[in-house]
Formats: C-alpha cells, structure tokens, sequence
C-alpha cells in the first residue's frame, strides 16, 4: 500500500492525492514530491476507473459500439457518439440528411454548455464559492430536461446512430430550447457578476498554472485549455464537420496561458455556443432524420480517422477495418489523457495549495483518461 | 500542402520509405531503425513542420506489430501518418518523447498494452494496469479467463 506521507531529511516530501479526493473529481491518484509547500513533482496514477474500452470495442459491430463511448467523457456523451457516427459513416461513404446534421450539431453546443457548466460550478466549488454550483445546476437541469424529452435519456443519450439521429426531435423541441436560450443570456452576465469579476478570484486564478505556447502543442494539448495557451485548435474552425462550416462563431484564443485564462475561454465558449444554437434553432430543415443504412454495417477494408472538438478538447477514433462487421482495433485519441500529460509542467514549481485551481481549470473527466 | 506535395517533399528525405495508398491522409511506412531521424526531419523542417503529435498507437497484425504515429502541422495544416513494423517477439523501438513531451504518456501506453519496448525512454513503466499485470492485453491473443466475455 501507498504509504500516505513520506520525508527524507532534507524535507523532500512525498504525498498522496487521491485516489478519493474532491478536488480531483473521480479516481485520480496523484503522488506528488513537495518541498515544504512548492511542488517539485506530480506524478499521475491512472487506471482506477479503467474498462478496457477499447478492447471491448472490437467484439461489438458499428452500431454497438458507439453506445459504449457514451461512457467514456460522460460530460460530452453526444459529442463522443457523433465522432464515432461520422466515423462510420466516412467508412460507409453515407451522406447524412441536413436536418439530422442540424439536429447533431444543436444537441453537440447543448452538450458543451451542460459541460461547462458543470465545471464551472465545480470550478468555483474547489476555491472555495460554494454558492455558484448551485446556479450551474439550475441551468444545467434545463438541459437535462430537453435531452431526456428527446433522447430518453440525461447523462448517457447514445442520440446519434450511423447515417443520423435515432429518432426525430420532440414535438416542443425548438420552443423549449429558445425558452432556454433567451433565459440563458442574461445567466452568463450572472456569472461573470458572481465570479469572473471577484478581485478574490482573479488573485486565486491569475499567473497560476501556467503553460506556454510551446508546451501546449508539444504535450499535445488541446480544447480551451490549449486556446487559453494562445494555440488556434478549434476542430469546428480547423476541420469542420456537419454544417459548422456554415455557422458564425469566434474561435477564443487567450494567451495568458494561466488558469484564469483558461476560465475566461470556457466562458466566452458558451455565448458562441448560445450564438450557434440560436442561428440553427429556427432553420432545421424538413427531411429524413437518418440516411436508410443497411441493418448489418460493414466498414470496407481500410483506415479511419475522424476526430471532432468535445467540451475538453480534441476526440480521435481511430478505426482499423479488415472489412467485417466489427472493428478490427479501435483507439480513441482522449483529449483529457494529453491535457493531463501536462500537469507536471504547470503546477512544477508552484504551490500546492494552486493544484486546485489548475486541476479545476484543466476540466479533467477520469473516465476519458482511463478509457 | 497537399497530399500529392507532401508525397513528392517526403521521398528525398529517406530512401526506404514505402507509401500505402487509398487514405484520407498521406500513409507512409518507414524501417523501425530509421524512424526516429525522420520524425525528427519531419518536426524540425520548416515546410513540413510537424509540431503536434495527436495519436500514437500500435495495431497487432498476428504476424507483426505497426506502430503508428499521426502526425498535424498547427501552422500548414496538413496531416501524415507514419508507420514502422515491429516484430511481435521482441518488439523495441526509439522513443519519441525528446520531440514530443505528450509520447512520453502514449508510449506507456502502448508499453502496457501491447508489450513494445521503448529505448531511452526516461520513464517505462505501466501507467494504467497494475504493477504486477502479466501480459499484454490489446494483442489478439490474449486471454483472460476471468475478466473477458467472449460475445
């Protein structure tokens, strides 16, 4: 067993974080060597929640399989299911409906905001303001609510099926999403009245954790965590998929690369998101909500790759086909396992008491990293 | 630059190289004693300028092992995967984490999954399973009698 602390007689400590810690939101294990309170190194343990998803992956068909990564960055659960949609679907060589695509790409920006809202609860949470994971939720449950009107389901939707949707959307669907958009605005003002202007904060937050623009890209980061550290990685921008290549939004690029950057591109990612939803809400094209596919898919022989821009970053799947009906090795490219990779270099040299504010703006979701 | 050009600007760097046609992206194989110069060309060269390493894994073939890198340049946004065949029994290749921080994660990765030893590499260890894991769990020939549902 881990031994919980440690000394040598220099002082050198060596702690345990984890693997039930609340700041770590899930099963992280983090062994870090302190020097009094400035941390030398972090060393992440991963493993704790891991399914072998990738394993399982290759017993199960095309269309089974995308249920699964439903349960990998349970935040994000369309987001994951529509990048092993469009997978398939490249395999296929299938071209999608327009009303299904503005159904996808609706239900993608109602997914980032349930995400960053609850990170910004939690966020705020893990310094120490208890009050805004209360607002978070209130919001957040609207959404709940209109997912599990149209898919059945809150957390784990499993929406998105090769060629389209599963189904079509509800009846009410687009009222009660502008409902919720045109309550919505005024709740990011809210926010950055509670949070984002606090002088408290902002101390907490600003030049803590940094991560320079190089280090970004060579540890392979990506989502706002990279854009905060002023590197251009939007998907949406870089490779659009569905009809982003039709909408109007901003990329955000911070370049402060501390954490208070990194909050500030979540935050101003949801009013694009709000200005995407509102330019596709009122135009969903009549139509087939889903491509007629055959009822056994088979992928020809060959290599796929789709990747796709999830609440936290960069999702990759990676399909390897030897023409069956089932993958022959599947591999998601997580966007959370790189984030984390660089953890040592952005808390390295602070102080312990800021690994929180840096855990809590790096967005982790452990599931995504363990797989 | 396009898949064609990136084709033509990739021949004179290695003489080995073989391409595999039919992919979305550029897909070339290269001898696993050379891979590591040319990952580091493909980095370094200011046309090609390969800065961001965002998938690296390994698929079992039963006969062999490939290693496969996928390869994004943030500046001139073109792709390429790079592959390198390894042999299953005693599977070593260089690592990358001196070019890129983020394989020093991946390749622990693949080290515990697939049982590829990576030369020079500061840290192997298992990331995911336990320290006392036997074998390794993403070649097709491996069985758990245990934990795994045969569908």
């Amino acid at each position: 067993m881990h031994q919980v602390l440690s000394s040598t007689p220099e002082g050198i400590f060596t702690i345990n974080v984890g693997p039930q810690h609340p700041a770590t939101h899930g099963v992280l294990h983090l062994v870090i060597t302190l020097n009094g309170e400035t941390i030398l190194k972090i060393e992440p343990h991963l493993g704790y929640i891991h399914r072998s998803i990738e394993k399982m992956c290759e017993s199960l068909t095309y269309r089974q399989f995308i249920y699964v990564t439903s349960r990998m960055d349970y935040l994000s659960a369309h987001i994951n299911n529509h990048a092993c949609a469009l997978c398939v679907e490249k395999g296929l060589q299938v071209e999608v409906p327009m009303r299904a695509q503005y159904i996808r790409v609706i239900m993608d920006e109602l997914t980032r905001l349930a995400s960053h809202e609850l990170w910004w609860g939690a966020m705020a949470m893990d310094v120490g303001a208890f009050t805004p994971f209360f607002y978070a939720f209130r919001e957040r449950e609207t959404i709940n609510e209109i997912m599990e009107e149209t898919c059945g389901a809150r957390l784990t939707m499993n929406y998105m099926v090769p060629g389209g949707v599963m189904a079509d959307i509800h009846p009410q669907f687009q009222q009660k999403v502008k409902q919720f958009i045109a309550g919505y605005k005024n709740k990011i003002a809210e926010y950055n009245e509670l949070v984002t202007g606090n002088v408290i904060f902002q101390n907490r937050m600003k030049g803590v954790g940094y991560l320079s623009t190089e280090d970004a890209i060579s540890y392979g980061c990506s989502g706002p965590v990279a854009r905060a550290s002023g590197v251009a990685c939007d998907v949406r921008k870089r490779y659009p998929y569905d009809v982003y290549a039709q909408v109007q939004f901003d990329e955000i690029i911070e370049t402060a690369g501390d954490s208070f950057a990194r909050y500030l591109v979540r935050i101003r990612e949801m009013e694009q998101s709000v200005r995407i939803i509102e330019q596709l809400i009122d135009n969903i094209p009549e139509g087939d909500y889903q491509a007629k596919t055959k009822a056994v898919l088979k992928l020809p022989k060959g290599e796929f790759y789709q990747r796709v821009e999830t609440a936290r970053g960069e999702l990759g799947v990676y399909i390897v086909s030897e023409g069956g009906t089932t993958p022959y090795r599947i591999k998601f490219r997580s966007p959370g396992f790189s984030n984390l990779s660089a953890l040592n270099e952005m808390a390295k040299g602070g102080k312990i008491g800021d690994l929180v504010a840096t855990m809590g703006t790096l967005d982790l979701v452990i599931p995504d990293i363990d797989r | 630059m396009d898949n064609e050009a990136l084709k033509a600007s990739l021949l004179p760097l290695n003489a080995n190289l073989t391409f595999e046609e039919g992919g979305e992206w550029v897909n070339v194989f290269v001898p696993y004693n050379e891979l590591k110069p040319l990952l580091k060309t493909l980095q370094g060269e200011p046309d090609l300028y390969f800065n961001y390493l965002f998938c690296l894994t390994c698929v079992d073939w039963k006969t062999h092992l490939t290693m496969v890198y996928h390869l994004t340049s943030l500046k001139w946004q073109h792709n390429l995967v790079v592959k390198a065949v390894l042999n299953r029994e005693n599977p070593q290749i260089e690592t990358v984490c001196d070019i890129w921080k983020t394989a020093e994660f991946l390749e622990r990765e693949v080290y515990e999954l697939f049982g590829v030893e990576f030369l020079h590499h500061p840290d192997l260890r298992r990331l995911i399973l336990t320290d006392d894991f036997k074998g390794w769990p993403l070649r097709k020939d491996f069985e758990d009698p245990v934990n795994m549902i045969k569908l």
